[in-house]
């Protein structure tokens, strides 16, 4: 009856330059070893980046709302979970890896849950008043950051929080030559389960469907009667909750948290997004992986470059595509 | 005869308000006669950071208020130029001549770079600009720390000035006459053609675009404008301290603080940016004394003893801030404004 329609080419450049700068590293580095240590904390690092971005770029997409306060969804997750792993100290003191998760899931639970009611309140009180302003969403979501921190600093106190892992993660695992860390391959692994999440809901799910339709055109979703505002509402929850896990899983990747965790990783994290296309999944995915893996490579073979890495590849991606690498949004 | 050179010197741009020119006055001579009322360094260091503060505020404002654009860059202008002071007085040995080419190499720089951020940026959308700025500042501030043998690193420089400013008194009364001219200028500019066609593109860029401006250069003059009024800010912060380092003059929380002043004193109108330091600066000095005394009223109460503890006072400039953006957008001076365009409106009804 009707004709096929086109398959909707995929654009795989993009998510190629993963694999080969991780390939250009290589002979760089010189030694095998080293480069796979290199490589999976580079993963490890790009996946929490992304777990605490890909929240942000949603919320962008579908709502045209870029909030800079979420830094304090990822600062709150942080020292929920520092607090819920400090009371269990036992538990992640002690020789048993299964006492161990059975502290750091609920730790990670625990940041999930207050960080997305934190979002909530967020969106609700900050947000809604100022859609569609976008000086005014700028200036409020700054607000916001400003009075989370403080807030923070008033519960938490202000100097910074050490946080030891789990007894069980700590060290290293050889494989052959090469040492890796126990907990980066958690963070992988975990990030990878987060995507692997958050693919099927977006692509396999009608709440999927209606969030990317929604971000290509929301007016369109609107007028057939979907409610995008309650759509809306519950991504930027899921936002926040995602930035939560994302910051208890920080906080165990520095072993320590201070209150200025949510600003200095915002910065990271807009340029992340802006790498990948403003709302983007994908791009961010793609945008975390090869931050986490240049700010590794670039780090062992020359420190002082490693500090401007990130700002050098924003301005690359730029000049080469000046949306990002995915861009979904038309302007 | 006196207004009419009055009404030139402020550009047709009165305070409209006789609350808000009270107020001005009475910051002119209390800025003015600093020296000389208040005794101790104390006083004129806090009037000196009033001073430097209002033209830096207000050259954001020139950005933020008028063209209606969010830069989280600006106190990377104001570093340059006061690593441009520093620099140079560091390098040349103390005279006019370092002063000089400290300025004018801080001027450059800062030129360049703001027509750069301009033009890569300022063509997309507003948000866009924001994002960008936020990144290269914090490179910026990574990149000056870490080119210690120029900035001194996290140590920062200490360095001389020529003889002549040796004394306090005449530093000072430099600076109070620079801040003035500055300000003067800044609102020449704003109430110039070019400053409305700013007020334009901030009201309605298409309509500005479609009437034939080209927005984008409009944009960008204005981003580099504010950038160069922000480094003579960075200029005279460094003449007053003789230091700079990367916490006086380019940390992220004098960018916060500038954009809470900027704010709360009233966006768009120049004269904000005066209020609002004089509050902002008295704030930080005294608010938490007198936080300190309301402390132990409620001593007893857990959560909110520290909640008004005076370490947490930013927290309700937080607050205020997050109200005057949804409630009052023209902040202070567009409040006393207000009350008075409201009364004759209400003699009006009242008197058929």
């Amino acid at each position: 009856m009707t004709a096929a329609l086109p398959r909707a080419s995929f654009d795989v450049l993009p998510i190629a330059l993963v694999p080969l700068l991780a390939l250009a590293a290589w002979p760089l580095v010189g030694s095998s070893s080293t480069w796979l240590t290199l490589t999976v904390a580079g993963l490890a690092m790009g996946m929490i980046v992304f777990i605490v971005a890909s929240g942000l770029t949603l919320v962008f997409g579908l709502m045209d709302v870029l909030n800079f306060g979420h830094g304090v969804f990822i600062a709150f997750g942080a020292f929920i979970a520092t607090s819920v792993l400090g009371g269990l100290a036992d538990w992640t003191g002690a020789d048993s890896l299964w006492l161990n998760l059975a502290a750091l899931f609920p730790a990670m639970l625990a940041a999930m849950a207050l960080a997305a009611a934190l979002g909530w309140a967020f969106e609700r009180v900050l947000v809604r008043p100022v859609y569609g302003q976008h000086l005014k969403q700028i200036l409020i979501t700054m607000g916001g950051m400003i009075i989370g921190e403080e807030l923070i600093k008033a519960i938490w106190g202000p100097a910074l929080i050490p946080l030891s892992l789990p007894q069980a993660l700590r060290g290293v695992l050889a494989l052959g030559d090469a040492s890796v860390e126990k907990f980066r391959l958690l963070a992988t692994g975990l990030g990878a389960v987060v995507l692997a999440a958050m693919l099927y809901t977006l692509n396999r799910t009608r709440l999927g469907l209606l969030v990317r339709a929604g971000v290509q055109d929301r007016e369109m979703v609107e007028s057939l009667g979907y409610p995008v505002r309650t759509l809306f509402v519950g991504v930027f929850v899921a936002g926040s909750a995602l930035a939560g896990l994302g910051g208890s899983l920080w906080a165990l990747y520095q072993q320590g948290v201070v209150p200025q965790i949510g600003a200095q990783l915002n910065v990271l994290i807009f340029i992340v997004i802006i790498i990948g296309g403003l709302g983007s999944t994908l791009g961010c995915f793609v945008g975390a992986l090869l931050v986490g893996l240049l700010a590794n490579y670039t780090g062992f073979l020359w420190p002082k470059v490693a500090l401007f890495s990130n700002i050098g590849l924003m301005v690359a991606v730029l000049l080469w595509r000046p949306r990002g690498l995915y861009s979904v949004t038309t302007w | 005869m006196t207004d009419r050179l009055m009404d030139r010197l402020l550009s047709h741009d009165l305070p409209r308000s006789r609350a808000l020119a009270l107020l001005l006055a009475a910051v002119l001579l209390g800025l003015a006669l600093t020296p000389f009322v208040f005794p101790g360094t104390q006083a004129m260091n806090v009037a000196a950071k009033v001073m430097v503060f209002i033209v830096l505020v207000a050259s954001f404002d020139l950005l933020l208020g008028y063209t209606g654009i969010v830069s989280f860059a600006h106190t990377m202008f104001f570093g340059i130029g006061a690593y441009g002071i520093a620099i140079a007085s560091t390098r040349l040995g103390p005279g006019w001549l370092a002063l000089a080419v400290g300025v004018a190499a801080a001027l450059a720089v800062s030129l360049l770079l703001s027509l750069l951020i301009g033009l890569f940026s300022l063509r997309v959308k507003a948000i866009f600009f924001a994002m960008i700025t936020l990144a290269v500042a914090s490179a910026f501030l990574t990149l000056a720390s870490q080119l210690s043998d120029w900035t001194g690193g996290e140590d920062g420089l200490s360095f001389r000035l020529p003889e002549a400013l040796s004394d306090r008194r005449a530093s000072y009364y430099l600076l109070f006459g620079a801040a003035l001219v500055l300000v003067l200028a800044m609102l020449r500019i704003v109430n110039s053609p070019f400053g409305r066609v700013l007020q334009a593109i901030r009201e309605n860029d298409f309509r500005a675009e479609a009437i034939g401006y080209r927005t984008v250069v409009y944009r960008t003059l204005s981003n580099v404008l504010s950038a160069l009024f922000a480094t003579l800010a960075g200029c005279l912060l460094a003449l007053w301290l003789r230091y700079n380092g990367p916490d006086t003059s380019l940390s992220f929380e004098i960018m916060l603080d500038v954009l809470l002043i900027v704010v709360i004193g009233g966006m768009g109108t120049v004269y904000g940016a005066v209020v609002g330091s004089l509050l902002f600066v008295l704030a930080q000095s005294q608010l938490q004394n007198l936080m300190a005394l309301a402390a132990p009223l409620v001593g007893g109460v857990p959560l909110l003893s520290t909640l008004v503890s005076p370490e947490r006072w930013l927290l309700w400039l937080g607050v205020l801030f997050v109200l005057s953006v949804y409630h009052f957008p023209n902040g202070i001076v567009g409040r006393l404004r207000a009350r008075r365009t409201r009364q004759p409106v209400q003699q009006q009804k009242e008197t058929p």
